[in-house]
């Protein structure tokens, strides 16, 4: 974890997720674009509602932004984040400020794959789930374990650069149960 | 409007359901004219395929009239006559531009559920499970197709719905198992299961230049559909493996076509295994066409797997250095050049056809179809 503070022993400076509960997530795809069009559209987190689930808005003000989801449960939650890495076309690093509802700390990193197949982009992910590790292990049984939403979310990512939209289901006929 | 939705095993029915709308700016909604029943649609009823949901609507064969595009669908318009491909592709990512695809990247909106079974998840499919995305089905009156610029192709000549629709799935799928097989002038083709995938492997074999076609398949009617397109016919209950070393001189079959699938007849070590969930899938024709092919060929499988299986004989298929093709159709490779086949008169694919009924009689259409009663062998349903 290079990228990102982790808050393990290696940076208990700067942790960004208190204790020893945090949860890692690493996830990777490759899409096919250029480095330099991936990172725009990352950069200006606005658009990262556009895939991600459950995130209604996020508002920039220079290096800070003021993020808005929507949990599970539909219940509100709100956090601030500063950058704390960037290298132009390479690498994004943010983490939550003190207070935040859900404290986490992430990067994403975009590496040219081999021939013409696109750009790499991996996210990583330490979350602080309230609960914990416990909580995460039940949510992951329930469907809902950050993993699963990041690869989702980079999924969902990806079928908006190569083809415009997200595939969906979401709205299409069905027989009465 | 009407479809055919899955209840449950054994259990369809045609219900009153609301019309699809277009969700997404690279869909259209087909109006259907007409429809049919898949050997795969069978694996859905018998309930061997998991995430079905009760209310889920069935059908990946079908064609119809175009009746409205979404904002980026450039390239099909109102009015345009369409047969649909049972694969959705979007045409851009890695896997679409090297025409593999059915392995799309993003046309699967469960992708993760795919991934989980099968490592990375391949292309969404119509009516067939919410592992390759849960898609509402065309037997039915309307339909919406996902990226509609890609898969439909036009048709303007004035062949018959019953010479087209094929093209949505068997005739393609029958083809793409031949070609596998890379036949050679001289070459032995041995093809397990005369249904309709059969039935098309035998005729795309014989127009890929094979010598000799040897069908396999226990169903009269079935084994002399197989005659008729010129086909040896060894029946199922035989010695196979003998006599297609007899019909063969003794070497094998060049190429082993396995059109049957997961749900093959023979094995009671399969069936009980099956029922007791220890196996997903019964691969008996499996086994029999590694076994039974010649040293160095290849045995290709259109026939559907879906999860696991097991006692099959990688030693023989190894040992003898077997080339193994498989996997859902790549069917944009040949909607053209076969559609180009039929106005040729190469082929005229309505003569699998054994029933023609109206979509209301659906549900009865399959348990006919799934009992292989009343010679049954293709249905063609019409709203």
């Amino acid at each position: 974890m290079d990228e990102i503070n982790s808050g393990s022993e290696t940076h208990p400076d700067s942790p960004s997720v208190q204790g020893n509960h945090g949860i890692k997530v690493t996830k990777s795809c490759t899409i096919k674009s250029s480095r330099e069009t991936l990172y725009a559209f990352w950069r200006k987190f606005e658009n990262l509602p556009l895939f991600m689930n459950g995130l209604v808005s996020v508002t920039q003000n220079g290096n800070s932004s003021h993020w808005i989801a929507k949990s599970p449960g539909g219940k509100k939650v709100e956090w601030d984040a500063v950058v704390i890495n960037e290298t132009l076309n390479e690498l994004i690093a943010w983490r939550t400020v003190e207070g935040s509802d859900v404290s986490h700390a992430g990067s994403v990193r975009f590496k040219p794959a081999p021939g013409n197949r696109g750009t790499e982009v991996t996210v990583k992910f330490e979350y602080d789930a309230p609960g914990g590790k416990l909580a995460a292990k039940l949510a992951k049984i329930t469907g809902k374990e950050p993993s699963q939403q990041v690869e989702k979310d980079l999924t969902h990512f990806k079928a908006v650069i190569e083809t415009g939209e997200f595939p969906t289901t979401q709205g299409q006929p069905k027989g009465e149960k | 409007m009407k479809a055919l939705c899955w209840n449950g095993k054994m259990d369809v029915r045609v219900e009153t359901v609301p019309d699809p709308k277009i969700l997404n700016p690279r869909d259209a909604i087909i109006r259907i004219t007409a429809t049919a029943i898949c050997g795969s649609d069978l694996h859905l009823y018998h309930g061997l395929i998991p995430t079905l949901e009760p209310g889920d609507i069935l059908g990946h064969e079908f064609m119809g009239e175009v009746v409205e595009v979404g904002s980026e669908v450039k390239n099909t318009k109102v009015g345009d006559r369409v047969v649909v491909p049972f694969t959705i592709s979007c045409g851009q990512c890695f896997y679409c531009e090297k025409t593999l695809w059915s392995l799309c990247d993003n046309s699967n909106p469960d992708a993760y559920k795919n991934a989980v079974l099968n490592g990375y998840s391949t292309a969404g499919l119509f009516g067939y499970s919410h592992l390759y995305g849960g898609y509402a089905g065309g037997q039915a009156e309307y339909v919406r197709v996902p990226f509609a610029d890609v898969g439909p192709l036009k048709v303007t000549s004035s062949l018959r719905d019953d010479q087209i629709l094929f093209l949505s799935d068997i005739f393609p799928t029958g083809y793409q198992a031949a070609e596998n097989c890379n036949i050679q002038p001289d070459d032995t083709v041995a093809i397990w299961g005369c249904g309709p995938v059969g039935q098309f492997a035998i005729r795309s074999a014989f127009l890929l230049g094979a010598a000799k076609v040897i069908a396999i398949d226990n169903v009269p009617e079935r084994m002399e559909m197989a005659r008729q397109a010129g086909a040896m016919v060894i029946s199922s209950d035989e010695n196979v493996r003998e006599l297609l070393k007899e019909f063969t001189g003794g070497r094998g079959p060049d190429s082993c076509i396995d059109a049957v699938g997961m749900e093959a007849h023979g094995s009671i070590y399969d069936d009980i295994k099956q029922k007791l969930k220890l196996e997903t899938d019964r691969p008996y024709v499996l086994r029999q066409a590694i076994m039974a092919c010649r040293k160095g060929g290849t045995v290709s499988i259109p026939g559907v797997y879906g999860g696991i299986i097991d006692k099959v004989p990688m030693g023989a298929a190894f040992g003898k250095g077997l080339t193994l093709k498989m996997g859902q159709t790549h069917m944009k490779r040949y909607m053209d050049p076969l559609l180009q086949a039929v106005e040729e008169g190469k082929i005229d694919p309505s003569f699998v056809i054994t029933h023609r009924v109206k979509l209301d009689a659906a549900a009865q259409a399959y348990s006919t179809f799934s009992k292989k009663e009343d010679g049954c062998i293709k249905v063609m349903l019409t709203p």
